[in-house]
């Protein structure tokens, strides 16, 4: 079984139709993008895997377990999946370092000292180590995003989801986030971006996924799926976003 | 004749000695019932957002009950009302210790939890959907990221609206002189009662009552400005 299936997944907001039977596999140490227009799903889909959302029909197993068995305790679940938004999504009212350690703390029993010192560890990795004791609202949008990567980090998670990391983010800011995650990459931590960086697919994808309308349209490495797509529909959105 | 005022009378002996009494208990009450209904308030609020459905509904029931009746008929109701559904022992044991106090202090407690909590909602509901879904997203549970993600912001969005609420409290504990809590308004009514001098009587508790109020606020505007200016999402 490999580390993450996810069998005839059907997802409806109401009475909108949002994912219409996704099925996938991803491997350990896997880098896997996915792209589409938006409304297409596919953020709906990576946040269907730590359930931020819930879903009505299909499976999604993590590491050999149902993630909807009703055993499983979706905390912990949660502590194995980092998730990194769009929005960065930081606690304004704690210093950096603080924003790091909650989880590790408060979750796993980390004693406050050693938190602090895996924290700065993790803020050294991403570049923002001296920036440790302010607030967020003091941090450009890059180096929020930074931070929000070292927070997710800080579980030590089997895998990580991003959700458009750089899309709210000025243009010159967008290479520091995606050199964070292009590293975490080749340290063989297994990927579900959701992004728009063709550049970053390209450069680390193990495999590049298309999204329209609920369904997965083309799938293929990342040479094959830049050079040679199939579908009319990724072609079409190929040469929009290139 | 007409009213001969008689400053030195309120502001010397015997007297001023039962408003500095009776102001200190208002402060003592003001502030115990304060704290509770903090507590209590928060615990309320938080219940009413646990979108467990009957701990919302009890939620909900409790601050429409509690704010839409008159204080003054909360606090005879446990005042004159705990014989009948507290239990022996503890009515007796409450009998032991200052009565009209303890009641006094549930009756304001419970009032005001309710305003609290209510205005705590408001201050949670503005703190931004994505800050709860953050939070769960690293693993928190529920409980874990009202403590130390959604609470800590609302709260200080919120201090200025719970000083108000804090401040109607220390007002409204002049309504306990009605069931014999010897507080800053009936020292002041025993006075006129003794000396016939009402106007200077309430006059003083009149400062003091402004004079709490006006610093409280000023404290919280200066702490308000200083820490409100982080919270940028």
């Amino acid at each position: 079984m490999a580390f993450i299936e996810i069998n005839g997944l059907h997802k409806w907001f109401g009475s909108f139709h949002v994912l219409r039977g996704i099925t996938n596999q991803v491997e350990q140490g896997e880098v896997l993008v996915i792209c589409g227009p938006s409304g297409s799903g596919k953020s709906t889909l990576i946040r269907c895997v730590n359930r931020l959302e819930e879903y009505q029909k299909g499976t999604i197993f993590f590491d050999g377990r149902d993630i909807h068995d009703p055993g499983m305790d979706v905390n912990s679940l949660r502590a194995e999946i980092g998730i990194v938004f769009q929005q960065f999504n930081l606690y304004p009212h704690l210093s950096v370092l603080k924003n790091v350690t909650l989880a590790p703390t408060k979750v796993r029993g980390v004693p406050r000292a050693e938190a602090e010192e895996m924290g700065l560890a993790l803020l050294e990795r991403v570049g923002i180590h001296d920036q440790a004791h302010k607030y967020p609202a003091e941090l450009s949008g890059g180096q929020q995003q930074r931070v929000a990567i070292a927070r997710a980090l800080a579980m030590k998670p089997k895998c990580m989801l991003f959700d458009e990391p750089t899309s709210a983010l000025d243009p010159e800011m967008i290479n520091e986030v995606l050199n964070v995650m292009k590293d975490l990459a080749r340290d063989g931590m297994t990927m579900l971006c959701v992004t728009h960086e063709m550049g970053f697919a390209r450069e680390v994808a193990d495999r590049v996924i298309f999204m329209d309308a609920g369904e997965v349209l083309e799938e293929a490495p990342p040479l094959e799926f830049f050079t040679n797509p199939t579908h009319e529909r990724t072609k079409l959105f190929l040469k929009e976003i290139l | 004749m007409g009213y001969q005022f008689d400053w030195s009378l309120v502001l010397t002996g015997e007297y001023r000695d039962w408003l500095l009494d009776g102001f200190v208990l208002t402060l003592k009450i003001s502030a115990l019932a304060g704290v509770c209904a903090l507590a209590l308030g928060t615990l309320v609020a938080v219940m009413r957002l646990s979108r467990v459905k009957p701990l919302e509904w009890l939620s909900l029931a409790f601050t429409e009950f509690f704010r839409n009746t008159p204080l003054l008929v909360q606090i005879f109701f446990w005042y004159f009302g705990s014989e009948a559904f507290l239990p022996k022992a503890v009515n007796v044991w409450l009998y032991k210790q200052d009565f009209e106090f303890a009641a006094g202090t549930i009756a304001l407690t419970v009032y005001s939890s309710a305003f609290i909590a209510e205005e705590l909602r408001s201050g949670v509901f503005s703190i931004p959907k994505n800050q709860l879904e953050a939070s769960r997203a690293t693993g928190l549970n529920f409980l874990q990221a009202y403590r130390y993600v959604i609470l800590p912001q609302a709260f200080r969005i919120v201090i200025p609206p719970l000083i108000s609420q804090l401040l109607n409290l220390l007002k409204n504990s002049s309504l306990v002189m009605t069931i014999g809590v010897m507080e800053l308004t009936y020292q002041a009514r025993q006075v006129e009662s003794f000396t016939f001098h009402g106007f200077e009587a309430f006059t003083v508790a009149t400062l003091l009552y402004l004079a709490v109020s006006l610093s409280v606020s000023f404290a919280i505007t200066m702490y308000n400005k200083h820490f409100l200016h982080q919270l940028r999402y």
